[in-house]
C-alpha cells in the first residue's frame, strides 16, 4: 500500500497514537514471555547472544547455565535494569519490555527475587512485606496509604507462609541469611506478580526449607508463571519442570531434566554434574 | 487525635513540642518583665531565637531530604535564600517613600542604578499574599525543575551533591551582579514594616518570634507526618537500596522529586521568616558554605531524627554567636573541628548517644 | 653646515653688539635660544633649526620644552628654566642642571613664543632626532608615534630615512607609514597602488585609512579596492580575535586542568570527594610566597625551587589527611565530603592566623613576564603560554607515573578492585597514601602556577574548588584525558562566551550546562565504565 493509503486506513490508528504501554497483560497467544534475537555485549564481550526464550502462561521453567553463561543479564533485561542491544523482548502479546522502565514492569506483574538477598535492611519484616504489596505506587496514593484489614490479613498469610512470623517485628538488617533469603520470597509474594523470576532461592538453604520451597514454587504455578534460575541440581531435579540450558549467551538445550542431562552438548559444557 | 497520631512512639519529637510550647509562653513573658528583672529576655534575645528557629526548620527540611531520602543536598541555602529575597521583596515595597531616595515606587538601589522603572519580577511584591505564595514557589519551583533533570538521569550520591553545590555557587554568582535586580552585592534591607507593623517594634518581634516558633513546629509535624506514613517508609527504602525499590513497583524519581520540592519549600519558608527578623538579605546567603554548614548542624544533632536537626541547629548556631563573641578567630577552627568530630566519632550525631541501637 | 657657520656668526656678532642673554654653558645653545629670543618669527624658525642640530643631548627635552611652553628664561640670572608650578606658586628650576632658583612671579618668566607654523616645525624635528636615535626601539615607538597624526610631510621623511634603516621592525612600520601616506596621493593611480600595497596590514590607522578611501572616494576603482581591502583584512582582524580567544580559553582551561587533575585522581582512584583539594592548591600558592620571601634576589630560582616544594608540602598534608580522617571514613562518602570541608576550614583558618588574612603579593620573575607580539593585532602573553606548557608537562608527567611506574599500576588496580589487588598482595593502604599524597602534590604544583597568574590569599582555594569538581564531573571521574579534555573544553567555553555575556555570567551558564550535560551522560565524557562502576 502506499505511504498515501496507509494514512487513510481507517482500520488502523496512526502509528504514532498507539500508547506505547498498554495495560492488562495479554496472555491469549498461551506466551507470558517473548524473547526473540536478544543480544547485549559489555565492552566487547557478548553476554547474550542471539537468544531466543519462551515461557508458556502458567508455566515452571527452570534455567540453568555455567557462570558467565547470561542468567542474571537476561533476567536484567526482562526487569529493564539492561537494555539490549538488539532484540525483542514482550509480555503477554502486547507489552514491549523494551520500552517499559523498571517500575512499570513490576507494576505489569514481573517480579524478581535477586541472587543476593537485598532487603530493606532499615525497615522491619512486616514493613518490608507492606512496602511490596501489590497496588497502585503513585506519589500522593503512597501518602495517604493505610493498611486495610485485608492488606493486613494477606502480609499475615505470607508471613506465616515464609515462616517468619515469629520475627515480624525485627529489622531486616538483623535477620541470618536465609532468612533473608525468605523475606525476599515473602516480598516477591507480596507483589502477586503473573510472571516470577526467581534467581537462586537454594543458595544457604537447608533441606528442609528446600522442600518448603519447591512445594512453594510449585503451588505458584499454573496462576502465575515461574521462572528458577538454579545450580543446585538436586534442587533442579526436585522442581520436575522444562529446563533451559543457556551457555555463553543462548539457549544450548531445553527440555526436561532428563533429556538435557543426557544431551552430549550439555555435558561436554558442564563435564558432568 | 491528629497531633497524638502523629506523634505516637516519636518521644524525641513529644518532648521538643513541648519544650517549644513552653519557650513559646515563656519568652513574650519574660519579655515583658521589666529590664531590671534578672530573667528578663531582651528583646535582642527574642530576635535570637527567632533566627535560631528559623535555622531549625531549615535543619529539619534538610534532615527530611539527607536522612530519609539519602539526598546530600548542598545547596539548600538556595532555597532559604530564595524564599528570603520573597519576603525582603515585599518589605523593601513596604519601604515606599520612607527611602533615602523617596521614590515611592522605587526602592533605593534602583533609584542609584537610575532604573526609570519597576522590573517586571517586582509586580505584585506590593502584596502580602502574593509574597507568601513567591516565598513557596519560587524555591519550589526551582527545586522541581532542578530535581527533575538530576533525577531523572538517575545522578545519585556525591555526583549529586556536587551538582548542588553548583546549583548554589550559579546562584550566588547571579545575585551578585547588579543587573539583575536584587540588590546586587548589597542585598535588600533598610526594611521597615511588615503588614504595617514596625519592625522595629518589640511586639513585632516577639509576633514574628512566634511565628518562627509555630512554623517550626508545624513543618516538623509535617515532616513527622509524612516519614511516617508509607511514603516516608519507601523514602527510606530509596535510601538504602534505590534499584530495589525501582523494582518493586515505585516511581523513585516521582518520590524524590515530591519530597525535595516538600523540602524546598519548608527551605524557603524558614527563610521568609529570617529576613525580618535580621533585618537584611543579601546573596552571600547563596554561599555554598551555608549550605554545607546547614548539613553539620543536622549531622551534629543526629540524621533521621527530624527532633536531631533541631538540636544540632539550635546547638551550633548558639556556639558560634559565643565564639564569634569571644573568640572570633576560632570560630573557623572550631566550625572545622566540629565537622570532622562528627562524621568521625558521632555518626548518629549527638542524639545518638541516647538513642536505642536498633531505631531506624 | 653653512647654516651652522652663518648662525653662529651672527650671533657672534650679536652677541659683541648687545651682552650675552643667555648662559647655557654650551655657545651653540646659547647662540639658538638668542634666536628664539629674537621678535623676528624667521629668526626665531632659525633658531629652532640650529637646537635641533645642535647635537646637544638635551637638545630634544628642551625642544619639547619649546612646544609645550615649559621652557622659560628667567631673565635675573640669563638661565634656560622650567617653571613648575608648586603649591600655587612658581617655581624655577633650571633646564640645564636642574638647580633650583626658589619662586618667582609669573612675569620674571619670560616665554619663548612660537607660532602654529614653528610648532609644526619643532614636531617635525623632534620626530626627526627620535628617528636617528641609535636604539631601535626609540625609532619603532616613534615611527608608531607618528603614524598617528597621519601627515603628508612625514611621507617624505620616511622615505628619507629607509634609505638607511637596517632594523625589520623599524623599517616595516616606515613604510606602513609611507604606504598610509599615500593614501592621500592625489594620484588615483598612486592611491590604488597604495590600497594594494597596504592590504596585508594589520595596522588601525591604515584601516581607518581604507575607512576614508571608502567612504569618500572619487574615484570608483579605489573605493572598490579599498572596499576589498578593507573586507580582508577584517576578516584577519576577526580570525586572530578567534586565535586569542582560543589561546585565553586555552590558558584557563589549563589552570583548571592543573587544578582539577589532582582531584581527578583522588575521586577516580580511592572514590573520595576532597573538599580540601583547593586549600591544598592554596597551600602551593603560600609556598611560592614563602619561598620567595626567602630569597628575594632570585625570584625566577625561587619559582623553580617552589615547584618540589609546594609538591612536597601539599602531598604531605594531604598523606595527614589521608592517614588522619580519611582512612576512617572508607565507603562512606558523604561523611567524607563533610570531614574534609571542615579541615578545609581549618587549613584556611591556619593560613590567616599564621600568616595573614589580606592577599599576600607574590612577584613574577622576568621569564614570565612579558608577551609574545606575533602580529599587529595577537599578542600572547608570556606567562599563560608558559603555564599551558606547563600544564601539558604535568599532564604526561602524571600519566608516564600511572601508566608506566609500578605504584601507577597498584593504583589502578585498587580503584578498579580493591579486594582483589589486595589479594594479589598489594598494599591497598599504603596505596591510598600514596594516591592521596599524589592528587595533593599536583594540587600543590598547580597553586605555585596560580600565584603567577592571580592574587594569592587565603580564599584562593574556594575560588577553584566548584571549577575543579566541574571539570573532574564532566570529563569523567578517575580519567586523565577525560580531565584534560574537560577542562580545556571547560575553558574554551567559558573565554568563547564571555564577549557577548560578560565573565559572572559566562560562568553560571558554565555551570548550568554541565547540570544538563549530565542529565545525558550522568557519568561524564569518559565514564567509568564495567560493572565496577556501578554504584
Amino acid at each position: 500500500m502506499s505511504a498515501v493509503q496507509e494514512m487513510f486506513r481507517r482500520d488502523r490508528v496512526f502509528d504514532f497514537m498507539v500508547p506505547k504501554v498498554v495495560n492488562g497483560l495479554d496472555l491469549s497467544h498461551g506466551t507470558v514471555l517473548y524473547m526473540e534475537d536478544v543480544s547485549v555485549a559489555f565492552d566487547g564481550f557478548k553476554a547474550i547472544n542471539d537468544l531466543n526464550f519462551y515461557v508458556n502462561a502458567g508455566e515452571l521453567r527452570c534455567l540453568i547455565g555455567p557462570n558467565g553463561a547470561g542468567k542474571t543479564t537476561m533476567m536484567d533485561i526482562i526487569t529493564g535494569k539492561t537494555r539490549p542491544d538488539k532484540g525483542t523482548c514482550w509480555f503477554g502479546s502486547r507489552m514491549n519490555l523494551l520500552q517499559m522502565h523498571e517500575p512499570e514492569i513490576a507494576q505489569a506483574g514481573i517480579g524478581r527475587k535477586f541472587q543476593k538477598p537485598t532487603v530493606f535492611e532499615y525497615h522491619s519484616v512486616f514493613e518490608n512485606l507492606e512496602l511490596s504489596m501489590a497496588g497502585p505506587k503513585g506519589v500522593w496514593r503512597t501518602l495517604r496509604a493505610r493498611l486495610t484489614a485485608l492488606e493486613h490479613e494477606r502480609i499475615d498469610e505470607v508471613l506465616e507462609l515464609i515462616g517468619l512470623r515469629d520475627v515480624s517485628g525485627r529489622l531486616a538488617g538483623a535477620l541470618s541469611h536465609g532468612q533473608k533469603q525468605w523475606l525476599e520470597i515473602g516480598m516477591l509474594l507480596m507483589q502477586n506478580p503473573m510472571l516470577l523470576l526467581v534467581d537462586e532461592p537454594a543458595a544457604g538453604m537447608t533441606h528442609q526449607e528446600m522442600d518448603r520451597t519447591v512445594e512453594l514454587l510449585t503451588s505458584l504455578a499454573g496462576e502465575h508463571s515461574v521462572v528458577v534460575v538454579e545450580h543446585d541440581m538436586d534442587f533442579v531435579r526436585a522442581l520436575n519442570s522444562r529446563v533451559t540450558v543457556l551457555h555463553q549467551g543462548s539457549v544450548l538445550a531445553e527440555g526436561s531434566m532428563d533429556q538435557v542431562q543426557n544431551d552430549p552438548k550439555v555435558v561436554e559444557v558442564y563435564l558432568g554434574e | 487525635m491528629l497531633l497524638m497520631r502523629i506523634l505516637k512512639n516519636d518521644r524525641g519529637g513529644q518532648v521538643f513540642l513541648l519544650i517549644l510550647l513552653a519557650v513559646m509562653i515563656a519568652v513574650p513573658v519574660l519579655n515583658g518583665l521589666p529590664a531590671d528583672n534578672p530573667l528578663h529576655v531582651s528583646t535582642y534575645t527574642v530576635t535570637l531565637l527567632g533566627k535560631y528557629l528559623t535555622y531549625a526548620l531549615l535543619a529539619v527540611a534538610v534532615d527530611l531530604v539527607w536522612g530519609y531520602l539519602g539526598i546530600l543536598s548542598l545547596g539548600h541555602a538556595a532555597f532559604f535564600a530564595l524564599g528570603g529575597y520573597a519576603m525582603g521583596m515585599y518589605l523593601m515595597r513596604q519601604i515606599g517613600e520612607r527611602g533615602v531616595y523617596g521614590n515611592p515606587e522605587l526602592p533605593d538601589f534602583m533609584v542609584f542604578l537610575n532604573w526609570q522603572e519597576l522590573p517586571w519580577f517586582w509586580h505584585g511584591f506590593d502584596q502580602f499574599w502574593f509574597a507568601i505564595l513567591m516565598v513557596m514557589v519560587a524555591p519550589g519551583l526551582l527545586a522541581f525543575v532542578f530535581g527533575w533533570l538530576a533525577f531523572r538521569s538517575r545522578v545519585t550520591g556525591v555526583y549529586l551533591s556536587i551538582i548542588t553545590q553548583a546549583l548554589t555557587y550559579a546562584l550566588m554568582l547571579a545575585f551578585f551582579r547588579n543587573e539583575m535586580g536584587f540588590g546586587g552585592n548589597n542585598g535588600l534591607t533598610d526594611f521597615k514594616d511588615i503588614l504595617g507593623f514596625s519592625l522595629q517594634a518589640d511586639s513585632t518581634r516577639i509576633a514574628l518570634f512566634l511565628a518562627s516558633a509555630l512554623a517550626l513546629g508545624i513543618g516538623y509535624l509535617a515532616c513527622r507526618a509524612l516519614v511516617k506514613s508509607r511514603l516516608g517508609r519507601v523514602a527510606v527504602a530509596i535510601r538504602d537500596t534505590e534499584d530495589r525499590t525501582r523494582f518493586i513497583g515505585y516511581k523513585v524519581e516521582h518520590v524524590k522529586l515530591a519530597i525535595f520540592t516538600f523540602s524546598a519549600v519548608l527551605a524557603g519558608i524558614a527563610g521568609a521568616l529570617y529576613v525580618p527578623q535580621v533585618g537584611i538579605i543579601n546573596p552571600g546567603e547563596f554561599a555554598p558554605l551555608n549550605s554545607i554548614e546547614v548539613v553539620i548542624w543536622v549531622a551534629m544533632g543526629g540524621r533521621a531524627t527530624l527532633y536531631g536537626a533541631v538540636l544540632g541547629a539550635i546547638g551550633v548556631n548558639y556556639a558560634k554567636t559565643w565564639f564569634t563573641g569571644a573568640f572570633p578567630e576560632v570560630w573557623l577552627f572550631a566550625l572545622g573541628g566540629l565537622f570532622v568530630l562528627v562524621t568521625l566519632l558521632l555518626p548518629r550525631g549527638v542524639v545518638g548517644l541516647w538513642r536505642r541501637k536498633g531505631d531506624a | 653646515m653653512l647654516r651652522v657657520f652663518v648662525t653662529t656668526l651672527l650671533l657672534c656678532l650679536s652677541t659683541t653688539a648687545l651682552a650675552a642673554k643667555i648662559e647655557t654653558g654650551d655657545p651653540t645653545l646659547d647662540a639658538a635660544f638668542e634666536q628664539l629670543l629674537n621678535r623676528d618669527f624667521a629668526i626665531k624658525a632659525e633658531g629652532v633649526n640650529a637646537l635641533a642640530e645642535s647635537g646637544n643631548p638635551k637638545a630634544v627635552e628642551l625642544l619639547r620644552g619649546v612646544l609645550e611652553g615649559r621652557l622659560r628664561y628667567l631673565k635675573k640670572n640669563k638661565r634656560l628654566v622650567w617653571m613648575e608650578k608648586q603649591d600655587g606658586k612658581y617655581v624655577a628650576i633650571d633646564a640645564l642642571n636642574a638647580e633650583e632658583y626658589g619662586k618667582a612671579s609669573k612675569r620674571k618668566f619670560k616665554k619663548l613664543a612660537i607660532n602654529n607654523k614653528m610648532r609644526g616645525q619643532i614636531k617635525g624635528l623632534l620626530a626627526a632626532l627620535e628617528l636617528s636615535d641609535p636604539d631601535p626601539a626609540v625609532r619603532l615607538a616613534s615611527v608608531n608615534t607618528m603614524l598617528q597624526d597621519s601627515d603628508r610631510s612625514q611621507a617624505e621623511l620616511f622615505s628619507r630615512l629607509l634609505k638607511d634603516e637596517q632594523d625589520p621592525a623599524v623599517r616595516e612600520a616606515m613604510q606602513g607609514g609611507l604606504a598610509l601616506a599615500r593614501l592621500s596621493a592625489p594620484d588615483a593611480a598612486q592611491r590604488l597602488r597604495a590600497v594594494a600595497d597596504v592590504s596585508d596590514s594589520l595596522q588601525p590607522q591604515v584601516r581607518n585609512g581604507l575607512r576614508r578611501l571608502v567612504d569618500s572616494d572619487p574615484d570608483e576603482a579605489v573605493r572598490t579596492a579599498a572596499a576589498s581591502a578593507l573586507e580582508k583584512i577584517d576578516g584577519r582582524v576577526a580570525f586572530f580575535g578567534h586565535v586569542e580567544t582560543l589561546f585565553f580559553g586555552l590558558s584557563l582551561g589549563s589552570v583548571l586542568v592543573l587544578a582539577a587533575i589532582g582531584l581527578a585522581i583522588t575521586f577516580g582512584v580511592m572514590g573520595v570527594i576532597n573538599m580540601a583539594h583547593g586549600e591544598l592548591i592554596m597551600l602551593g600558592a603560600y609556598t611560592t610566597y614563602l619561598i620567595q620571601q626567602l630569597m628575594p634576589e632570585m625570584i625566577g630560582l625561587s619559582l623553580l625551587l617552589s615547584l618540589p616544594a609546594a609538591f612536597l608540602v601539599s602531598g604531605a598534608v594531604g598523606i595527614a589527611i589521608e592517614r588522619g580522617v580519611i582512612r576512617f571514613l572508607y565507603g562512606r562518602p558523604l561523611e567524607t565530603l563533610l570531614a574534609t570541608f571542615g579541615i578545609s576550614l581549618v587549613l584556611q583558618q591556619l593560613v590567616r592566623t599564621l600568616i595573614s588574612p589580606q592577599n599576600v603579593p607574590v612577584s613574577n620573575p622576568d621569564f614570565l613576564s612579558g608577551f609574545w607580539q606575533i602580529n599587529g593585532v595577537l599578542s600572547l602573553t608570556y606567562n599563560r603560554l608558559y603555564i599551558f606548557v606547563f600544564c601539558l608537562l604535568v599532564f604526561a608527567a602524571l600519566f608516564f607515573v600511572l601508566k608506566r611506574t609500578r605504584l601507577g599500576l597498584q593504583v589502578r588496580a585498587v580503584s578498579q578492585n580493591r579486594s582483589m589487588a589486595r589479594a594479589m598482595g598489594v598494599r591497598s593502604a599504603r596505596v591510598d597514601a600514596m594516591t592521596f599524597g599524589l592528587g595533593s602534590g599536583i594540587a600543590g604544583i598547580a597553586g605555585v602556577a596560580l600565584s603567577q597568574l592571580t592574587n594569592v590569599g587565603p580564599n584562593l582555594g574556594q575560588a577553584y574548588i566548584v571549577d575543579s569538581f566541574m571539570v573532574v564531573v564532566f570529563g569523567g571521574v578517575g580519567n586523565l584525558w577525560g580531565t584534560l579534555i574537560g577542562g580545556l573544553g571547560l575553558g574554551i567555553a567559558n573565554k568563547v562566551m564571555e564577549p557577548w555575556a560578560g565573565a559572572v555570567l559566562a560562568k553560571i551558564l558554565v555551570l548550568v550546562f554541565i547540570i544538563l550535560f549530565i542529565q545525558k551522560r550522568p557519568r561524564g565524557l569518559f565514564p567509568q565504565k564495567g560493572r565496577a562502576a556501578e554504584g
